[in-house]
């Protein structure tokens, strides 16, 4: 599965993407305070492949969370993409995950009242653009991930696999600093999840920057490299690549 | 670019409202009665005004109408059989009145008497006018053929009359039949003219000229039927002498009229022993009426306010259950990178669509429901711009008043929250 849609330029190895400092993040409940993130601190470089890893309620999402900028940190600061988003109000984070973020989730989170093409064309309808620019675009990336067929097709019309790469698709469409995605495999077969981490490993041989948490090995195995996560800390670091 | 883009989002807005088609139309159907029955109740009660409000214009509104009335004195009805009753209006009432009152430009003298018309072989009862020139230009109405009384008629004191059309067409009077004599009570007058009638009586108004009126010189009337009438009621005859019927006066300006009545009254109040007369103002009618229609307008711009509350509470019941059950769709938007604000506009633009449509629909229920009360129980209605524009405005705000709530809860969810939703 080839693209001719990627933009980035090839991965440059020292060139920062994401860099965390000192995060922590606090969650009270009731009298006690879970701290979900306890002081991570780490580099991504442009290009990178990471599989973020770790025993269930060991940060894994959390730490997305944030990475994505769906989630503020309690304290600390990160730096996207040249930028310090950590102390952004609500409306520029939403406009930094509009413009550098692209999601995958466990459960598609595909819109079920929209056809596949409505749905890949989101974030191009957000980012202003014209009925005719993105029909185009979403087109193209339908193409891209092998749905060109499928474009006036609704999610529950589709199979577990199809609907993750109609999610791969949208989350391409704003051309994002990082795809971040959390166990995009958790809910597919092993074949289906095989062809879904093929995909993401085409992409980031075509230079984008991925974030993945899994608990899988074999779904880590995809990523060249291993971060470790447990009770809000990073344990350990491996590269692979 | 901004018109397409809102052009857009409309379009979008209906798209979501098109994928719960039997819900958005329930949902509209508190805002369509609303409107509709607004609409037809103001069209009803603006009908009912503005026949009324013709029929005082016909009796012309700068009028004051006096007439004489038999006082129900219960000495003068011991007396009946014995004497005459003495009462009502004199010419010397008029000429007073004229003379106190410089609002009063002029006052026209009637008499008033019942008498058999008969032109060749038919006949019919006809009320008997005597009058001046000027009645024709109080009581204005469409000439048929002919011409009016004139003051040479006055002068010569001329046997003429001038037949109303009803009448005139009971007596087979047609326009050839101008200059024939017309007998009334042994008289001959001498058909001139025939003029057109406007014969309303409800409630307290009345016009000053009936179907059967021949209006005749009123120093000819006086002159061949002089001041004395036997009226026969109950079997006994009763015998009155009135010297006029009726004073119509015109006074220069609406403004003055309601002031000049009143001193009339005053002013016959003392002239007068007994209570003898009468003074209607049609224009107080008028402004009477006008009131009535205002308290009507209020009483149904309340219910008309209560009804679109009820629909625009039933507007934010649905918007918040759509707002709870899309919680997961509003996550994803969010997640995608959407403001706070674009999930308001997309929920305020659905509420605004959904209300507006049903505003649109209950203007066309609005326009419908008159039209059948006239047809089918013959209601006179008239549909007003004004309604139609207030409830178009009324209608887009109630969604826009009760659309708010849901849309900001829409926007201020957790949007991690919102994607773990099921
Ligand atoms: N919204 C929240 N409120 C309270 N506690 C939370 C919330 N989100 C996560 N946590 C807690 O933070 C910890 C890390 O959660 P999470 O990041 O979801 O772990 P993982 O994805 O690795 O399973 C868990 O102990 C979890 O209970
Ligand atoms: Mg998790």
């Amino acid at each position: 599965m080839t693209s001719q849609i990627t933009t980035e330029c090839p991965a440059d190895p020292n060139e920062p993407v994401i860099e965390l400092n000192g995060i922590t993040k606090t969650y009270q409940m009731g009298s006690v305070e879970v701290r979900a993130l306890d002081g991570v601190s780490t580099v991504f470089q442009k290009g990178d492949f990471w599989a973020i890893m770790g025993p269930s309620g060991s940060g894994k999402s959390t730490m997305l969370n944030v990475l994505g900028c769906l989630d503020r940190p309690t304290t600390g600061t990160y730096i996207l993409d040249g930028r310090d988003v950590s102390n952004m109000n609500d409306d520029q984070l939403s406009l930094i995950r509009l413009r550098r973020v692209g999601f995958i989730f466990q459960s598609f989170n595909l819109i079920p009242q929209l056809t596949v093409q409505r749905n890949i064309e989101l974030p191009l309808y957000y980012l202003d653009w014209s009925v005719k620019e993105s029909r185009k675009r979403a087109r193209e990336l339908a193409d891209m991930v092998g749905l060109g067929d499928r474009l006036n097709h609704r999610p529950t019309e589709l199979s577990g696999g199809q609907r993750q790469r109609v999610a791969v698709a949208r989350a391409l469409a704003n051309d994002p600093a990082v795809i971040l995605a959390d166990e995009p495999t958790g809910n597919l077969d092993t074949p289906t999840g095989k062809q879904i981490m093929a995909l993401l490993e085409d992409l980031n041989t075509q230079g984008k920057t991925i974030v993945m948490v899994t608990h899988e090995s074999h779904v880590a195995a995809y990523a060249g490299k291993h971060l470790h996560m447990l009770d809000g800390k990073i344990s350990a670091t491996e590269d692979h690549s | 670019m901004r018109y397409s883009k809102a052009v857009r989002n409309i379009l979008l807005g209906m798209d979501n409202l098109r994928l719960h088609k039997l819900r958005s139309l329930l949902t509209m159907m508190g805002i369509v009665f609303g409107v509709g029955s607004v609409i037809a109740m103001l069209s009803v009660g603006e009908g009912a005004s503005r026949e009324a409000l013709d029929q005082i214009k016909k009796l012309g509104s700068n009028i004051i109408i006096i007439t004489s009335v038999k006082p129900s004195d219960d000495n003068a009805n011991d007396m009946r059989r014995t004497r005459m009753s003495i009462y009502g209006l004199l010419y010397h009432d008029a000429k007073r009145l004229r003379e106190t009152f410089d609002t009063v430009i002029r006052t026209v003298p009637v008499k008033l008497i019942r008498k058999d018309a008969r032109v060749n072989v038919r006949h019919l009862e006809v009320r008997l006018v005597g009058t001046t020139p000027d009645w024709f230009s109080l009581v204005r109405r469409p000439l048929v053929a002919g011409r009016v009384l004139s003051e040479q008629d006055m002068k010569k004191r001329k046997a003429v009359a001038v037949l109303t059309e009803h009448g005139a067409r009971k007596l087979l009077a047609v326009e050839s039949s101008l200059g024939k004599p017309v007998r009334i009570a042994g008289d001959y007058f001498e058909v001139v003219g025939i003029i057109r009638n406007e014969n309303i009586q409800s409630g307290s108004l009345s016009t000053p000229d009936q179907d059967a009126d021949a209006y005749v010189p009123i120093n000819v009337a006086r002159e061949r039927f002089g001041d004395m009438f036997v009226k026969r009621t109950s079997g006994s005859y009763v015998r009155e002498l009135v010297e006029l019927h009726q004073i119509i006066a015109e006074v220069d300006a609406s403004e003055n009229v309601e002031k000049t009545a009143d001193g009339i009254a005053e002013m016959l109040k003392r002239s007068h022993m007994h209570d003898d007369y009468r003074i209607s103002v049609p224009l107080a009618l008028l402004r009477e009426v006008e009131r009535t229609k205002r308290t009507f307008n209020i009483v149904l711009g309340s219910i008309a306010c209560i009804s679109l509350l009820v629909g625009g509470i039933g507007i934010m019941n649905i918007m918040l259950a759509s707002v709870t059950e899309r919680t997961k769709e509003i996550g994803i938007r969010r997640a995608i990178g959407a403001r706070q604000k674009q999930i308001v506009g997309q929920f305020l633009i659905e509420t605004i669509v959904l209300s507006t449509a049903g505003g649109l629909i209950g203007i066309c229920l609005g326009l419908l429901i008159p039209w059948l009360i006239t047809f089918f129980a013959g209601m006179p209605t008239v549909v007003t711009a004004w309604s139609i524009v207030l409830s178009l405005v009324i209608s887009v705000g109630v969604g826009i008043v009760f659309g708010i709530y849901p849309a900001f809860r829409a926007a201020q969810m957790d949007p991690i929250i919102a994607l773990r939703h099921e």
